[in-house]
């Protein structure tokens, strides 16, 4: 028999549950990512080379190795420093570092696009650095680059099973645990496939909805 | 920028001491020299129009003053402050300048509001809104007062009844409205208009003139503005200035420099102008 739905009801709800854990590593990761990328392509737009410079050396190193070895490293070689993570703390943190670098790059094309005047106009009104960041060009960098962020926002989720490696109890490893018990992989691995489905579906939809009612707000 | 010897504006024999003072100012970019030496005093409440050809260097003059351009040599005076320059540390009053902190320029640069060619107006904000920002965030004003600043401001330039539209739905003349309205509402004792009816359709050049002239006759205000045009400035201006190549090569009172113009690039000038339109 090439497809059991009795063993199918069965694992269905610990894959679900097994979903959960892969949302909320998303979700946290994703809003570290958001933060932390901003916060790279605003220093890197420092007057200073001494911040410029080193922060945009950090983010094409991060950007330049594997998501993996990040994770691998984080988990593995920080308890040598003395920093102990759990496995679920490494992943979000590794993953939400990662993709800061892709965010930052998104940022960054969205920072360059304010035309030069509304800088102008800030300082002739003397404004803060902070407050021109603040009220005047992030508002308007941002929603033009929502889509991309939203694309990563997907493709990190689609990420999200390499947290497997270091043992979470994501929707892949759980997967992979079922799948061995019980030696049929044919119906876990095939309902992860359709939980990514779905969920990358959702988030898309999602994503569609904040664009429109960012242009709405706009009057 | 290096450090510097200035004076102190001191008072002429009016008894008032110039409200911009530009004291051998030099800009450079690259080898290019925009403004060389250029020696400029400006009184307080004065009206001058800035002329001359493209690339002489007019539009640099506002920018080197609003600080948006550094500058290579001299020294700007502001209110009878050095603009570009603080005085050095331990040296009070020994007339020794070093080139001025964020800070400081943070602290000279509120008295000097600017209008721009392209409005620059916040595109995401309504015309009220652009208005508040800055009063709100540097001056401190409450919301309420700032408020009430900016939609009385709106209804002397006019535009009473668009204090909630935002600059997309303006038209130009009403965008450089708002502009003028936003600048002043941090009270500055120096505005700048730098070519502020260049980018608009010649039908909607009268009605932000007439905002100016307005200006002009009711507000206590030194103003500078670079224009093409001449009918304007003969008519606004207290003095009229023209560049040519970084240099001032002609300077007077409209009536002399437009009737009877001694320099004989002023005169080309001139005349190409006023052939053109």
């Amino acid at each position: 028999m090439l497809w059991d739905w009795g063993y199918t009801w069965e694992i269905l709800p610990v894959l679900a549950g097994a979903a959960i854990v892969t949302i909320e590593a998303t979700l946290v990761g994703f809003v570290i990512a958001a933060l932390l990328g901003l916060a790279f392509a605003i220093l890197r737009m420092s007057p200073s080379a001494w911040v410029r410079l080193p922060v945009g050396g950090l983010v094409e190193f991060i950007r330049s190795t594997p998501l993996l070895i990040q994770i691998f490293f984080l988990f593995f070689v920080f308890p040598k420093f003395g920093v102990t993570l759990s496995a679920f703390t490494a992943g979000f943190l590794a993953l939400g570092l990662h993709y800061s670098t892709y965010c930052s790059e998104v940022y960054r094309a969205g920072l360059e696009n304010i035309p030069k005047g509304q800088w102008e106009a800030s300082i002739a009104l003397n404004l803060s650095p902070w407050v021109t960041f603040r009220d005047i060009i992030i508002p308007q960098a941002i929603p033009p680059v929502v889509p991309a962020l939203g694309n990563y926002l997907v493709a990190l989720f689609k990420e999200t099973p390499l947290l497997s490696a270091i043992a979470v109890l994501e929707l892949m490893q759980t997967a992979k645990i079922l799948g061995s018990e019980n030696f049929r992989y044919t119906e876990p691995m095939t309902l992860v496939g359709i939980f990514f489905l779905l969920l990358s579906l959702i988030s898309a939809a999602g994503i569609r909805q904040v664009e429109r009612w960012l242009k709405n707000r706009r009057g | 920028m290096e450090a510097s010897t200035s004076e102190r504006p001191a008072a002429a024999e009016g008894g008032v001491a110039p409200m911009v003072r530009f004291d051998r100012v030099t800009k450079r970019y690259g080898a290019l020299t925009v403004l060389d030496d250029l020696q400029l005093d400006i009184a307080a409440g004065e009206k001058v129009a800035i002329i001359g050809p493209s690339g002489s260097g007019k539009t640099t003059v506002l920018r080197m003053l609003m600080t948006l351009e550094r500058i290579d040599g001299g020294v700007i005076w502001v209110d009878g402050e050095p603009m570009t320059h603080m005085p050095g540390p331990g040296a009070a009053g020994s007339g020794s300048l070093v080139p001025a902190s964020q800070r400081h320029l943070r602290q000279v640069r509120g008295k000097v509001g600017m209008v721009f060619q392209h409005f620059n107006l916040f595109p995401h904000m309504s015309a009220l809104k652009n208005c508040m920002e800055a009063p709100v965030t540097v001056l401190g004003l409450s919301r309420k007062e700032a408020r009430e600043r900016g939609a009385e401001l709106l209804s002397m330039v006019g535009l009473g009844d668009k204090l909630d539209h935002f600059p997309g739905q303006l038209s130009g003349g009403q965008q450089q409205r708002v502009a003028i309205a936003r600048a002043l509402a941090m009270r500055p004792k120096v505005m700048l208009f730098d070519e502020v009816t260049s980018a608009l359709d010649p039908e909607l050049v009268g009605e932000v003139l007439t905002v100016i002239r307005k200006l002009g006759a009711e507000h206590d205000l030194t103003m500078i503005m670079v224009t093409h045009q001449m009918g304007f400035a003969k008519e606004f201006a207290d003095r009229v200035c023209f560049f040519y190549q970084g240099r001032i090569a002609e300077t007077g009172a409209p009536a002399e420099l437009f009737g009877n113009p001694e320099n004989e690039r002023t005169r080309q000038f001139l005349s190409a102008v006023l052939e053109a339109g």
